[in-house]
């Protein structure tokens, strides 16, 4: 998907809705050396399939590249993403989903403690939020099925990347979509810039 | 039915409506499911039947294409929608019957979880398949569910999570069962998109379901095993 070139050592293998910011991360900090490859963000509708779309990544990838990282949270696979990394060897993102890789295990975790009703949005899901949430639950032809889905829920809280007020604009409007309320928090890109950042100084150290 | 042309329920037969009934509940078509429910019942059907025939096979199958990636959430929905109401029709019904339920569930969604999709159709399929239930909704703690326990004294106990995060809150309210001593006086079944079967047992839970139809399955043989030692 990007920085393919043949000094490529190490493979992200990443989920679609990172698949912007780490070809962004990479290509920011000239890592050459690293290849991006991303899976469709809509296999978080079917989470059960992650485990075995991953797999045949890493499995395409053996022989091709020295390392290879998972650019992942468990992502609702109960656990089942890490027992076919585990067998691989290969590291992924902390975390349970992106959210939390944004945000911070500790942040996250005391904003999931403060309103257990969060609908969360990064900036991938504030520009496909009409495609993923409102089409991808079925809002559009069935708007009455939105009290049913978002019964629990009580606020929006926009996980921020990039500092884009058109962005800031579009996530408000879908809390509004959602009858939610809204607040915005500005997290840039959390473990996602320092896992990336990671494999850069890995890939120092092997050259010395 | 996705005919144009309005189709007469009445002048089918029992069997042709029943399948009609399966096909109106694939397609979410409530009104459709309501007016077959009152042709059944005006034919001299008990409610139990229209119930276990019509209803409840009906989102059987819808059960079955959800878990095979055929339906997606927003069509299991309308077809529950559906479902719901038919048995608005036949609840008062079924009560009238003095049928007694065969068996009493506690449901709940656990602490830091505020998903009950999944908790809601496995609720409607257990009342479907003649269990009480008593709903205690999202976010329920450890005290909640020990209360509901003491209040309400059913069969099941009944968990769901949708969070990897929230999941192993299960383990605490197992814990505080069998600190209290009182684990094996409740069948614990445990349920939810990220949970299989191995973090069933590892958090001391009788079964795992992997959907509602299960979930009503698995509740039934329990409690058939349940009453058959203690006979």
């Amino acid at each position: 998907m990007a920085g393919s070139n043949r000094r490529a050592s190490t493979l992200v293998i990443g989920c679609g809705a990172l698949g912007r910011e780490l070809v962004e991360l990479v290509a920011r900090d000239g890592l050459e050396h690293v290849e991006v490859r991303c899976l469709p963000a809509s296999l978080h509708n079917r989470p059960e399939g992650i485990p075995a779309a991953v797999e045949g990544l890493v499995i395409a990838a053996q022989g091709r590249y020295e390392r290879v990282f998972v650019a992942y949270g468990d992502c609702g696979t109960g656990g089942g993403l890490d027992r076919v990394l585990a067998a691989h060897g290969i590291e992924r993102l902390p975390g349970a989903h992106c959210y939390q890789a944004y945000a911070g295990l500790a942040a996250f975790d005391r904003m999931a403690e403060e309103e257990p009703g969060t609908f969360y949005l990064t900036d991938f899901l504030v520009r496909s939020f009409d495609r993923l949430v409102v089409a991808g639950l079925g809002l559009d032809r069935h708007p009455e099925l939105l009290p049913q889905y978002f019964a629990g829920y009580r606020r929006v809280v926009y996980l921020s990347q990039r500092d884009d007020p058109a962005l800031l604009a579009a996530a408000a409007r879908a809390a509004e979509r959602l009858g939610l309320s809204f607040e915005c928090r500005h997290t840039g890109l959390g473990e996602l810039e320092t896992s990336i950042a990671r494999l850069a100084v890995v890939a120092v150290a092997e050259a010395a | 039915m996705t005919d144009e042309q309005e189709l007469d329920l009445a002048s089918l037969s029992d069997e042709e409506l029943v399948e009609q009934m399966h096909d109106d509940l694939y397609d979410g078509m409530a009104d459709e499911v309501v007016a077959g429910t009152n042709i059944l019942l005006g034919r001299g059907w008990g409610p139990d039947r229209v119930l276990a025939e019509a209803l409840v096979e009906g989102m059987r199958i819808v059960g079955v294409d959800f878990r095979d990636g055929i339906l997606f959430v927003p069509e299991v929905l309308l077809s529950a929608n559906s479902m719901k109401a038919g048995m608005a029709i036949l609840r008062p019904l079924l009560a009238e019957t003095g049928a007694k339920p065969i068996g009493k569930v506690v449901l709940g969604t656990v602490k830091g979880d505020i998903h009950d999709i999944g908790k809601n159709l496995v609720g409607m399929m257990l009342e479907g398949a003649g269990f009480e239930v008593v709903d205690l909704g999202v976010n329920t703690d450890v005290d909640k569910f020990l209360a509901a326990l003491d209040e309400h004294k059913p069969d099941i106990l009944g968990m769901s999570a949708l969070l990897t995060t929230t999941m192993p809150y299960m383990k605490v309210v197992i814990s505080a069962l069998r600190d209290r001593g009182i684990r094996d006086d409740y069948i614990v079944l445990v349920g939810g998109a990220p949970l299989n079967e191995e973090f069933g047992l590892a958090v001391g839970a009788d079964a795992y379901c992997r959907d509602a139809a299960v979930a009503a399955e698995t509740a039934r043989a329990f409690i058939d095993k349940r009453r058959a030692a203690q006979a």
